[in-house]
């Protein structure tokens, strides 16, 4: 099985396969299941992403904590936008999972529960724009899910480890490669449009307020979403990553580690720790022990 | 270096807001519920570390009683399962403490009965959704149900433990892995056998007809 990116490429060139179709047979090896299995595994999956997708667009969402919901429905049915309606989609998109996941709905892991909303919104979306079927989506879940698994494999997907960064920044990148190949781009420009993902979103931090699973987390996955749209038109424009995908990750995991601990999942530092987070964070806590 | 399916990334399926917190509560909370005897008539929640602090927030103590419920982590009915266990007449208590050296995200689970017995159970959300329960009634074990698992608690006397190996192999089961472990010598002892199949009722049967065996609980 691959380790990192190289290897990944190196076998679906000699191959001659697209990565969904490495990942494919990777996992079919791995769990000793046939191809129709696994993928009937990831139709689960689909099906799962679809519902929370869709859920927060329509329904007014409430989150345990009460600091999020009902934003999704906002940006979905907002006509002022200066990116266009796709953006608006791609975020509506993102922060429904996010509401979902807050008020004890179902969702997927992708690869966290607090990342939950961008691999579903770019995969969706993406699929709208290229008009790309069931079947499609399928591969690219698998392909964001080869890149997830180089990540975890190289490092680590635990923002206590690594901050938001691994999170979200790991969703970004996988959906980005996932979209591209949606798209018809090859599998370097996959690779490439990680790169690019996770580059951008580099350092960041995991700061939530009172700890819970929701704020600044729901728009992180709505600006993760749009992180992966672009990385991916970036990458399909033919621009390069000055430092390589394997590189760029390895680079990542060291910033991770320089993070001090207030700043990873603590809520001991960043917006965790402003006059209004401490104030939210006691607010709930009182509640909490009436 | 570990290997990842694509659904330990893209997964798993479960309810929010948390793996650890939320998925991983109602994993300890149903694997408990499997280990103790059913018909237990009120349960106690002993928090502790994170699972203390940020309990209700995250959905722990509806995700933990869930799971005592018989829930799984992607039940939808997560949410109301305060109603489900009042409806059930099931009593129920949450209590935030502190367990001394353990991992942030503990509970000890303490299970009555009318005949006034309990069980009590300890595990850890150890993340990702993953769970190990480390104690039960005061035995130290290590369970995180990957593979069937079979808890035996019996008098520490020679014999018992090939016995009850003797069963399973009559049984055409492989044990995985196994560990034997007892309070002190010649008293009651506890035997936690991972296998690679699953265990039957009628096997667990024929392991308390051996003398000696105190129970057998079997987590498939």
């Amino acid at each position: 099985m691959y380790n990192n990116g190289h290897e990944l490429l190196q076998i679906a060139k000699e191959k001659e396969l697209s990565l969904s179709a490495v990942v494919i047979e990777a996992e079919c090896k791995l769990s000793n299941k046939s191809k129709e299995e696994v993928i009937g595994e990831m139709q689960d999956v689909l099906k799962v992403m679809l519902e929370a997708a869709e859920y927060g667009l329509k329904n007014d969402v409430k989150s345990v904590g009460g600091l999020i919901g009902g934003d999704a429905k906002k940006v979905a049915r907002s006509t002022k936008t200066l990116c266009g309606t796709m953006i608006n989609k791609v975020m509506a998109r993102a922060l429904s999972c996010a509401e979902v996941n807050a008020s004890m709905g179902r969702i997927v892991a992708a690869p966290t529960a607090g990342s939950c909303g961008i691999l579903p919104a770019t995969i969706i979306t993406a699929a709208e724009i290229l008009d790309v079927d069931e079947d499609g989506m399928i591969n690219a879940l698998f392909t964001a899910a080869g890149i997830g698994q180089i990540i975890a494999k190289k490092g680590t997907l635990a923002g206590a480890e690594g901050g938001c960064q691994v999170e979200c920044g790991a969703a970004s990148a996988m959906a980005a490669a996932a979209i591209v190949e949606m798209a018809g781009g090859p599998p370097e420009t996959s690779l490439n449009a990680g790169a690019i993902a996770i580059k951008n979103i580099m350092g960041l931090v995991c700061d939530p307020i009172a700890g819970l699973v929701e704020s600044p987390c729901a728009k992180r996955n709505a600006s993760g979403a749009v992180n992966a749209m672009i990385s991916a038109d970036l990458a399909l424009a033919n621009v390069k990553s000055v430092v390589p995908f394997d590189e760029v990750i390895d680079a990542m995991f060291k910033v991770g580690r320089a993070l001090p601990v207030e700043l990873r999942e603590t809520a001991m530092g960043g917006l965790a720790t402003t006059p209004t987070g401490i104030k939210i964070k006691n607010q709930i806590y009182r509640e909490e022990n009436q | 270096m570990r290997e990842y399916s694509a659904f330990d990334i893209l997964g798993p399926i479960m309810i929010g807001p948390s793996s650890s917190h939320t998925a991983g509560a109602a994993r300890l909370g149903k694997v408990a519920r499997n280990i103790a005897n059913h018909g237990f008539e009120s349960v106690i929640f002993h928090l502790h570390g994170s699972f203390a602090k940020t309990y209700r927030g995250h959905g722990t103590d509806k995700a933990l009683l869930a799971g005592v419920l018989g829930m799984e982590p992607w039940d939808e009915r997560l949410k109301v399962s305060f109603d489900i266990a009042a409806r059930k007449g099931l009593k129920v208590e949450f209590i935030e403490t502190d367990l001394g050296y353990e991992h942030p995200n503990t509970v000890k689970i303490v299970f009555h009965y009318l005949d006034g017995r309990e069980v009590q159970i300890t595990g850890s959300s150890i993340g990702g959704g993953n769970i190990v329960i480390t104690k039960i009634n005061g035995h130290n074990v290590e369970i995180t149900s990957e593979y069937p698992t079979l808890f035996v608690t019996h008098n520490d006397r020679y014999g018992t433990v090939s016995r009850v190996t003797g069963t399973l192999s009559r049984g055409h089961i492989n044990i995985a892995t196994m560990n034997v472990s007892r309070k002190s010598r010649g008293e009651e002892a506890c035997m936690v056998i991972q296998t690679d199949s699953e265990v039957s009722e009628e096997i667990i049967e024929e392991i308390l007809n051996i003398p000696e065996v105190i129970s057998a609980r079997v987590i498939n």
